[in-house]
């Protein structure tokens, strides 16, 4: 860390949020679990369970799309659905500021309690506690869910020759929450959703998934470089297959944001064996939240880690992690 | 020429080297998006000039804003490219946000009209850095304080005109032979306003929109052009030989001309404006922050700036100065020449 008070930036998903991970906490709470950087961490038990966590500060608490309930459930679910498990319970404790208006609690809660069923889960425990404030309200959860016989599914399995999916628009959620904040007027709407759906189709289709990954903050970009870091491959994708909304685009073009950098909170990258490709998009683009889905790249060869894209005029670029905040620029 | 054609005739090119310099942030930006150095042939260079006005800015403006920023009852309000920028100690609004002090982020200045009248008590300062496409948007800011009467709002500015700094780049000798000439800007300026460099030096401008075809377009025409004094409009469908004279004179009515001073470059002549004497009450102090020091002396922005360096010939690039540790401005904003060579791992000649 070069900083010493923690500024915006190290909540950006990008490389100052890994900088802060690294040197705060992994140097800490290291352990061979922790160290595989997964979504969820898959522990030896009665067969395979899987378990994460996550906390959910998102402000305002509410916006076109969804809320800070639903976005607790979607998060935790998929970041348990990203190792191959099913999810089944859910904790969650609540950190509510004082002035906090109770009817906006109450529609929380039961936002999260009409999404926890709609992705299958129980809220098994829960905590609140209450802190000055200006009326906000956070939410922490933790998640556990049961990986099934032989199911492997993690960042390291993408292989030379996979090919690379994504399951809808990039960039809605995060276009959404922004221009909340900043008070732009558009229609465009959080995307946030639990992907229960889409992977289990997926994986009791028989379709060969080497690896999932929830694109949430940090965006695709950052996301695919993480993967091509941790499978040592080189992933080669296309500027023009990444599906963007039109209203999305325009948004971004405005405030000079890249859709690749932007977070999602119901959207993942799957990628597969070349010869399931066909056969898992049609599954993804059948499932709930999938119609959008697409194919956008592959797994070229061995490597340090490297992410390529082909641009739109033919050229090539190399990616890279999600450098700042991803802030709007000035002209 | 369709795409293909350019694309075959700019790599397969073996004539001359030339030195292309772009003086956009938003074309450096494009540049890397569209992987434009790649389609070249490795006689055409692409050079990344002072195009992106947080780059631009000397640190005694930075330290003014800190100083300002501290103030008990001030509020800065800036774009968002603006917050990482370090001034002449290491401290930026990031970090001064850590420290306390008041500091929003918005997409266009007019927002802190609403902000000013929902909080009378507070000064609010905008932190108004640009060139020619953003000084309108001042103007238009100030003439809606004096109609609506709002008394605490102040621009602390940093605005430069774009004509005068390449005039004095080649005056001072940098190795260019061709420029793209910056979209936005042009639409407020008009394209004549490059003939007299173009004819003095003999070399052509471009004016190019942010498309990858478009500026392989552009690109195609200043090869083509190579040693001819030619002002070349790639980008018609917005710019225009007269450029957009209503916001020329509303700019004209609030600010004068004066000297402008570029972080790394110094003081170039009549390359500023600033608020004219009548208008005095909307400035925060922005006369004399002239000074500009650097806070790592091994920084090499200035040579980068005037395409004297690479970003990755600098000693520091990627080894202390990165995004997350910016050791000079050119690796804060997303269009700086060096955050845009290093998070896209530029390594062009």
């Amino acid at each position: 860390m070069t900083e010493d008070k923690i500024l915006m930036v190290h909540g950006s998903g990008g490389s100052a949020t890994g900088q802060l991970i690294d040197t705060i906490f992994d140097k800490e709470f290291s352990n061979e679990t922790l160290d595989e950087m997964e979504d969820a961490a898959v522990l030896e038990g009665a067969g395979k369970i899987a378990m994460t966590t996550d906390s959910f500060v998102v402000t305002p608490s509410e916006f076109p799309g969804g809320d800070i309930g639903r976005l607790c459930i979607c998060g935790t679910v998929n970041d348990l659905l990203m190792r191959g498990a099913v999810p089944k319970y859910i904790t969650c404790g609540f950190i509510l500021e004082e002035g906090l208006s109770v009817d906006l609690l109450k529609r929380v809660v039961h936002s999260m309690a009409e999404t926890a069923r709609e992705a299958k889960v129980t809220i098994v425990a829960g905590d609140t506690k209450v802190v000055n404030g200006h009326g906000e309200l956070y939410i922490n959860t933790a998640g556990l869910g049961f990986v099934p016989e032989g199911v492997d599914i993690c960042g390291k399995n993408a292989r030379v020759g996979d090919q690379i999916l994504v399951s809808g628009t990039m960039g809605d959620h995060h276009a959404t929450i922004l221009s909340q904040r900043m008070e732009i007027e558009t229609d465009i709407e959080s995307d946030n959703a639990p992907l229960n759906d889409m992977v289990e189709k997926l994986l009791s289709s028989g379709v060969r998934v080497h690896t999932l990954r929830d694109i949430t903050r940090g965006g695709i970009g950052t996301v695919l470089k993480e993967l091509s870091l941790s499978s040592k491959k080189t992933f080669l994708i296309e500027d023009d297959k990444i599906p963007v909304s039109p209203k999305t685009r325009d948004f971004c073009g405005l405030l000079g944001l890249d859709p690749l950098y932007m977070g999602n909170e119901g959207k993942m990258v799957v990628i597969v064996e070349k010869e399931d490709c066909e056969k898992a998009l049609e599954i993804l683009r059948s499932s709930k939240y999938g119609e959008n889905a697409a194919w956008i790249g592959e797994v070229t060869e061995d490597s340090d880690g490297k992410l390529l894209a082909k641009t739109s005029i033919g050229g090539l670029r190399e990616l890279d992690v999600l450098q700042g905040e991803g802030l709007p620029r000035i002209c | 020429m369709n795409l293909t054609e350019m694309k075959n005739d700019l790599s397969s090119y073996d004539g001359e080297d030339i030195r292309i310099m772009e003086v956009c942030g938003s074309h450096t930006a494009a540049i890397a998006k569209y992987g434009i150095p790649g389609i070249l042939s490795p006689r055409i260079h692409l050079l990344s000039g002072p195009g992106c006005p947080v780059c631009v800015t000397p640190s005694s403006y930075v330290d003014r804003l800190l100083d300002l920023a501290m103030e008990e009852g001030n509020c800065i309000v800036t774009f968002g490219d603006l917050l990482r920028v370090p001034g002449s100690t290491k401290r930026s609004l990031s970090t001064a946000r850590g420290e306390g002090a008041r500091v929003e982020m918005v997409y266009s200045p007019m927002d802190i009209l609403s902000l000013a009248e929902k909080e009378k008590d507070t000064t609010f300062i905008f932190a108004a850095v640009g060139f020619e496409t953003t000084t309108p948007v001042y103007a238009m800011l100030l003439q809606e304080l004096e109609r609506l009467d709002i008394r605490n709002v102040k621009l602390l500015t940093a605005i430069k005109t774009m004509p005068e700094v390449i005039h004095y780049l080649m005056a001072s000798g940098a190795p260019i032979d061709a420029f793209l000439a910056p979209g936005h800007v042009s639409v407020i300026t008009g394209t004549k306003i490059y003939e007299p460099i173009a004819e003095e030096f003999q070399i052509p401008f471009s004016v190019a929109g942010f498309g990858g075809q478009e500026l392989l377009a552009a690109i195609c025409g200043i090869v083509q052009s190579r040693g001819k004094g030619r002002v070349l409009n790639f980008y018609p469908s917005v710019v225009r030989e007269e450029g957009n004279p209503k916001a020329r004179a509303l700019i004209d009515k609030y600010f004068e001309v004066c000297d402008g001073a570029w972080r790394g470059i110094g003081q170039v002549a009549g390359s500023g404006k600033i608020l004219r004497k009548e208008y005095e009450r909307f400035d925060a102090g922005s006369r004399g922050l002239d000074a500009d020091h650097k806070a790592n002396p091994a920084c090499s922005c200035d040579r980068v700036l005037m395409g004297k360096m690479r970003p990755y010939e600098c000693p520091l690039y990627g080894k202390v100065c990165t995004p997350l540790s910016p050791q000079g401005a050119c690796m804060v904003s997303t269009e700086g020449s060096c955050f845009s060579y290093f998070s896209n791992h530029r390594q062009d000649k």
